[in-house]
């Protein structure tokens, strides 16, 4: 495939590996942010063929591990509402909240479907006028423009049945956070290619400033990972953290305005809640007031019940980078990709089911 | 879940595009990447176009790649 293969030339990655071994010297952690870095990083064997001195941690870039449970929980209670179709994306029906998921909800009566878009979302409400069509909107800076465009879009058709539960986050403040919790001592960060398509690269200046730690943004081939690598050892070696980067077919540094505007439309910045984080503020998306008609959160009235955490999970601390998925007494033994307690193992992309399937084997 | 896939525009109609991805034709909302042209590459992202690829920085990548992995 064009713009993929070339970013995968064995050759060309073996002889950037070689630079990066004689340039790092330094003793480095690199946090890669996004779940998608995280699996292309396993999937490559690219941790195995760092040097030494550079040590990978994984982020809390998976959207579906960092839903809390309270979340979930409201997600589930919407779809027991009768008269609903809850749509959503695949992963998330699989995740525990904290008596039920969707998925068992759904053995139970409850109409939930999966849904590769929105648009497949808005099909659905326009098909079933007299049902309520309620989307989960979970997702960073990458997918939110697409569920603001999916609002926008309903109000231009008139469609009076479609809502939102807008679960949607936002990068840069929670890299704030897991920075001012203090927990890791970073070198540098691999920021998210796809975020970063729509945001830009301005956002993350403040890490290298404030934090004087490196970043650069990766796109997710093995060739567009090392170049990052390699942007982020010539900043720690020479001192000077910036924020580059190394994914320019895809991303701009200011990012893509019509997505921002369409997003800036729908949407304002408010508190979000993250697994293992818990709440933070301006963290995360609201629909706004004008938007309100297609607010499930504002429209239903639901009672999801106290919250409760699976016992013994530490997706908390695998997604503030404090602990790794094998760290974890249920890993591999009562936690599987069949039989998930957290949604770390849920998602394709969750650090403990990119660790259970690739694990630090070298493919 | 921030997947997005590189998808060749073989026509548009209003905000919607059909692309190709490997053979595999799929419909797509341009309504993120209004400027998108026929014969552009995008990024696929659940059924939206979220950047069009540039062409020049993409050689422009590969050719700093070979020049790094050069100069050693």
């Amino acid at each position: 495939m064009k713009f993929v293969e070339e970013y995968r030339d064995p050759e060309l990655g073996k002889r950037l590996l070689e630079r990066i071994q004689k340039r790092s010297h330094k003793p480095a952690r690199l946090m890669e942010f996004c779940g998608g870095h995280t699996v292309a990083i396993f999937k490559h064997g690219l941790r195995q063929l760092l040097p030494d001195n550079i040590e990978m941690l994984s982020g809390p870039g998976c959207p579906v591990c960092v839903t809390a449970s309270a979340d979930l929980d409201k997600a589930i209670a919407l779809g027991r509402l009768p008269d609903v179709i809850i749509t959503s994306f695949g992963d998330m029906i699989r995740v525990p909240g904290s008596r039920s998921s969707l998925q068992k909800a759904r053995a139970e009566g409850a109409d939930v479907r999966i849904v590769y878009s929105a648009q497949d979302a808005l099909a659905i409400a326009r098909d079933n006028p007299e049902k309520s069509v309620i989307f989960i909107g979970i997702g960073f800076e990458t997918t939110a423009p697409t569920i603001a465009a999916s609002i926008l879009q309903a109000e231009q058709e008139r469609i009076k049945n479609y809502y939102v539960l807008s679960l949607h986050k936002v990068c840069p403040p929670i890299m704030k956070a897991i920075l001012d919790l203090g927990e890791v001592n970073l070198g540098g960060i691999i920021c998210p290619g796809h975020v970063s398509a729509i945001i830009g690269s301005h956002p993350y200046e403040f890490i290298a400033s404030d934090y004087k730690i490196a970043c650069a943004v990766s796109g997710f081939e093995p060739l567009d990972i090392l170049l990052a690598v390699d942007s982020l050892v010539e900043q720690i070696e020479s001192g000077q953290p910036k924020v580059e980067i190394a994914y320019r077919r895809g991303v701009k540094p200011e990012g893509n305005a019509p997505a921002i505007r369409l997003m800036e439309t729908v949407f304002e910045i408010g508190e979000a809640n993250w697994r293992g984080i818990g709440p933070v503020p301006s963290s995360g998306l609201q629909i706004k007031s004008r938007y309100e008609k297609y607010d499930a959160a504002r429209n239903f009235t639901i009672d999801p019940g106290p919250t409760l955490e699976p016992a013994g999970c530490i997706c908390g601390n695998i997604l503030r980078g404090v602990s790794t998925p094998p760290e974890c007494k249920l890993f591999r033994v009562t936690c599987t990709p069949e039989h998930p307690v957290g949604p770390c193992m849920v998602s394709s992309e969750g650090s403990c089911a990119a660790y259970f399937q690739y694990g630090e084997k070298n493919i | 879940m921030c997947l997005a896939v590189p998808a060749l525009i073989k026509s548009i109609e209003g905000q919607q595009a059909e692309v190709d991805i490997e053979g595999v034709t799929r419909d797509a909302s341009l309504q993120l990447t209004p400027d998108a042209k026929v014969g552009d590459y995008v990024l696929l992202h659940t059924g939206y176009a979220i950047s069009i690829i540039d062409p020049d920085e993409a050689e422009e990548t590969l050719k700093l790649l070979r020049e790094l992995s050069e100069a050693g």
